[in-house]
């Protein structure tokens, strides 16, 4: 019996890290308010639910764009054949103005250094494949999104090197954490081909400041690396301080045509900003023309589908509409984001000050047993069977410190927030308030780690695609 | 300078052959019926374009298709949200039910099989990646569509070993062929992990029969080895003999069907390449599960999903377009080969797919591939038809084209054939006078027609308002 090829069967796809068994008990038992009110309530999905109502309002003022027409006339059958991998030239164009339109157009993009992909997903594989080989590795600072580890790694033979980030400077990136990493992977003899940041972060919530931008851009140039800035929830970003995108800085301290320039390459989506995962659009944005048509002719393997790309180019044209919803998004996002905080502090947990994302850094370092990354898989466990909120455990996104969770809040309802507050204040009550017998924790914990491994060994079919 | 990878800096993407001379010739001077009726007519390009009318009628009798509008929008954030890799289950149960159909339902698909990809090319390049290892080789009949060298091998590294097949037999797929390409992949050092066919075949428009069929299958369970059907075709057979599918064909001879995986798409039996979806539809649990993981790279437009859900499920329509589409694609194809053979020009007898497969090795100066490419040049440069050389899709032998005749309208249609007819008699071809082109003369055809019975009204023109480069074409 001929064996699929390694990569089939290794277990780079990263399904079976903790990060997907929230999902799948969640899949088991998902609250719904009225079928079922004790379910388990998503809280690790980074989903920007709260203006949809804006897009469809738009829709419904637009009918011409969904129903394959452009002044009155059917265009369907171009729609259906285009292929181009160069992509829509409208849906480009409306593309950067959108992107320029977030940066409060302080940087422009020019529309033929994009590269359309199937989604973020797509977008940081190919910019591996373009950038490195088997051997080579990127350095990317902790805590990060768990789904670097499939798209940075898997089918491109890849690694990922680990700058570390702690909690005593707010895990921002340090010129010495960025050193620590470079010689580790000169250790292990990996070459190191760049640093992959995500800003906003995921999973902090925060912005980049100016100095550490400014610092990748003196590491990139001293060691002639690539720097890629994955900036796919630079429209979350909801109050103050301002989003700087690594392209304004650049912009500031280097003329064009420098080699940092070409090596700098930037990462988006629409799946945060306008809450369109499901429609696949990814975007890889470099300065280096090269890169951009090695990128555009793998960009095959993943196009954004035509009919897609007409919608959204219809709707981020419209000028009215992009500045009205860019404003109105960042507002609910900053009002449900201060409810989540102050739910959590009602329940005596703090979490990283933050500006942007859908999400919290949650830190729950007081309820853990012992500073170790068992006790956060403990409470971990807990949090997800008895309080019933998934939410995703520090470790599974590699962070050094145990007791920090990413905990989402714009993938859901505000009653649907507001019970998940009271639940985790319970919680927290009782476990201050039941001394709980050592016994006790054991036989939980024991019956805990049971069901874990016997979710291990029997993955549903119903595996759930990450954020 | 931090260079770039070698995959990206080398050739692989395959662009920088000469077979692209065509398409360039044809990006700087397009034909146009008003604008530029001295331009390159496009016929090397495999769309299916005669259909889309019947498909907007019903798409204006659907509105809740689309989920911009009014009938249509309160399925939007639900859809907008979905980008679950297993796939929408009413899209998985529609595209299971078509392919079924496409196969006059002798067979059933699972749709907990069928998994999605950035088209037929997304689903070759995963199917690929998940089979093989670097290093490690496909087997391909020759001719075979040229985007496999890039689909197949650019970032997976992955080889392919040609199975040579000749005219002499109409190109069929011999035991001793494969046999023969498996022993030289061995004398070579390289593992061979898997047969990849097109069936029905790009390039030659033929279907495979049930004979070659279990022959084939028979060849992989004693090598053990898997086989990869590309069945992109399916619904372009538009005359006897019926298709028969790798679907079919397990049903009938013992087999391990872990081996076996079919790769499918909209692209051509719809005619929607610019809508990406591909399909991979295997029988091993095991690829399933994992290629599955792996569509996360090239997941299909959630917008798309919803849209064709709601047309493929609709039976009737489905009904009716396997039929039309057949019926079209007989009339162009017949109409196409008769008027080639009143000046001389024979293909090779074909019954599906979006071209035919002709033979111009009588035109040769020498029986060489320099020959053929210098008289691809005359067609392109003289002649002004961007059709594509066999060389291109490594055939063996000199002097054979992939001409694409679904396309274009019918009147672009014409003036190709008045250019092949004006070119033939300058080459002193075997002619026939002019006044008598238009007349039937001695037809193989079991019934009569006239002229005018081929002629499809109603077909739109090639031009396209939507800027388009022909390098680009994720599938050819």
């Amino acid at each position: 019996m001929p064996l699929l090829s390694r990569k089939a069967t290794c277990s780079f796809h990263g399904q079976d890290s903790s990060y997907f068994l929230g999902w799948q008990e969640y899949e088991k038992n998902p609250y719904d308010e009225v079928k079922n009110p004790k379910g388990i309530i998503q809280m690790g999905l980074a989903e920007n639910q709260l203006s949809f109502d804006l897009l469809e309002s738009w829709m419904a003022k637009n009918p011409g764009a969904a129903g394959f027409e452009r002044d009155g006339q059917s265009i369907f059958r171009e729609l259906a054949l285009f292929q181009d991998y160069h992509g829509l030239p409208a849906f480009k164009k409306a593309l950067v103005d959108f992107m320029a339109e977030i940066r409060g157009n302080k940087v422009t993009f020019d529309p033929n250094h994009i590269v359309l992909t199937a989604g973020a997903t797509s977008a940081n594989e190919t910019l591996m494949f373009c950038l490195a080989e088997q051997g080579d590795a990127f350095l990317l600072p902790t805590p990060y999104y768990p789904g670097f580890d499939r798209d940075l790694k898997w089918r491109t033979g890849v690694e990922i090197v680990p700058i570390h980030c702690t909690s005593s400077n707010r895990f921002q990136i340090t010129a010495s954490a960025l050193e620590v990493a470079y010689q580790q992977a000169q250790k292990v003899k990996l070459r190191v081909k760049g640093v992959l940041v995500t800003n906003p972060s995921n999973p902090l919530g925060t912005t980049m400041t100016r100095d550490e931008l400014d610092l990748l851009i003196n590491f990139i140039a001293d060691k002639e690396i690539h720097l890629i800035s994955d900036e796919i929830y630079s429209g979350t970003v909801f109050s103050s301080p301002a989003f700087v995108s690594i392209m304004e800085v650049l912009k500031d301290r280097n003329p064009k045509n420098t080699e940092v320039w070409d090596r700098v390459h930037v990462v988006y989506s629409l799946s945060k900003d306008l809450g369109l995962p499901g429609f696949r659009v990814g975007v890889i944005y470099s300065n280096d023309s090269i890169i951009v048509a090695a990128a555009t002719k793998m960009s095959s393997f993943g196009l954004v589908s035509s009919q897609t790309q007409y919608l959204l180019s219809a709707m981020l044209s419209d000028k009215k509409f992009t500045k009205e919803y860019i404003s109105k998004n960042h507002k609910r996002l900053q009002k449900r984001q201060s409810k989540l905080v102050s739910g959590l502090e009602k329940a005596s947990i703090g979490c990283l000050k933050s500006n942007a994302g859908l999400f919290c850094w949650v830190d729950m370092r007081h309820l853990l047993s012992s500073n170790t990354f068992e006790a956060e898989m403990e409470l971990w466990k807990r949090i997800v069977y008895d309080v019933k909120l998934n939410i995703s455990p520090g470790s599974s996104c590699h962070c050094t410190e145990p007791g920090w969770f990413r905990v989402c809040f714009a993938d859901m309802s505000e009653d649907t927030l507001k019970l998940a507050m009271q639940r985790l204040k319970s919680f927290v009550s009782s476990t201050t308030i039941n001394n709980r017998s050592h016994q006790d924790l054991k036989n939980s914990r024991r019956k805990l780690r049971t069901e874990w491994v016997f979710g291990l060994s029997f993955l549903s079919l119903n595996d759930r695609e990450p954020d | 300078m931090a260079a770039l990878s070698k995959i990206a800096a080398g050739n692989g993407h395959g662009e920088n052959s000469p077979y692209f001379d065509g398409w360039k010739a044809y990006e700087t001077n397009p034909f146009h019926p008003t604008d530029r009726p001295e331009g390159v007519i496009q016929m090397g390009l495999a769309e299916n374009q005669l259909c889309f009318d019947f498909i907007k009628k019903w798409l204006m009798k659907h509105p809740e298709a689309s989920l911009c509008t009014a009938e249509g929008v309160n399925k939007f954030k639900e859809t907008a949200l979905f980008q679950d890799y297993h796939g929408m289950p009413e899209f998985r149960q529609a595209i299971a039910k078509f392919m079924g159909k496409v196969r006059g339902d002798r067979v059933k698909f699972d749709p907990d099989r069928i998994v999605m990809s950035g088209g037929a090319t997304g689903a070759h390049e995963m199917v690929t990646f998940c089979l093989a290892d670097p290093g490690e080789a496909f087997l391909v009949p020759t001719p075979y569509y040229p985007g496999f060298d890039r689909d197949l091998r650019w970032r997976t590294g992955v080889e392919l070993v040609p199975v040579i097949c000749e005219s002499s037999n109409n190109f069929k797929i011999t035991r001793n062929a494969l046999e023969a390409a498996y022993e030289k992949a061995q004398e070579d050092n390289i593992r061979v992990k898997g047969l990849l066919i097109t069936n029905p075949s790009n390039p030659l428009g033929t279907i495979l029969d049930r004979e070659t069929l279990k022959s084939i299958v028979s060849f992989i369970n004693e090598k053990n080895i898997h086989l990869i059907g590309d069945e992109i075709y399916a619904a372009t057979v538009f005359m006897e003999p019926e298709f028969v599918s790798i679907s079919e064909i397990i049903e009938e001879v013992e087999c391990n069907r872990d081996l076996i995986h079919i790769v499918y798409s909209l692209s051509k039996d719809m005619g929607f390449p610019g809508f990406r979806v591909g399909i991979v539809y295997s029988y091993n649990d095991a690829l399933v599960s994992c290629t599955r993981k792996m569509s996360s790279f090239g997941l299909v437009s959630s917008q798309t999903q919803h849209l064709i859900a709601s047309m493929l499920s609709d039976d009737d329509f489905v009904d009716n377009f396997i039929i039309k589409s057949k019926k079209k694609l007989f009339k162009r194809h017949e109409y196409f080969t008769w008027s080639l053979s009143q000046v001389g020009i024979g293909s090779l007898k074909s019954n599906a797919g979006l071209f035919i497969w002709m033979d111009l090795r009588k035109l040769l100066k020498a029986k060489t591939f320099e020959a053929e490419m210098d008289l691809w040049q005359v067609i392109i440069h003289e002649v002004k038809l961007n059709v594509s050389p066999g060389s291109s899709f490594h055939c063996h032998e000199p002097g054979w084209f992939r001409v694409c005749f679904a396309n274009m309208d019918d009147d672009t249609m014409e003036t190709a054939l008045l250019r092949i007819r004006d070119f033939m008699r300058k080459n002193n071809a075997a002619m026939i006078p002019h006044n008598k082109l238009c007349r039937r003369s001695s037809l193989k055809l079991s019934f009569s027609r006239r002229v005018d019975d081929f002629m499809s009204p109603g077909i739109m023109s090639p031009h396209s308002p939507l800027p388009q480069s022909p390098l680009v074409r994720a599938r050819s």
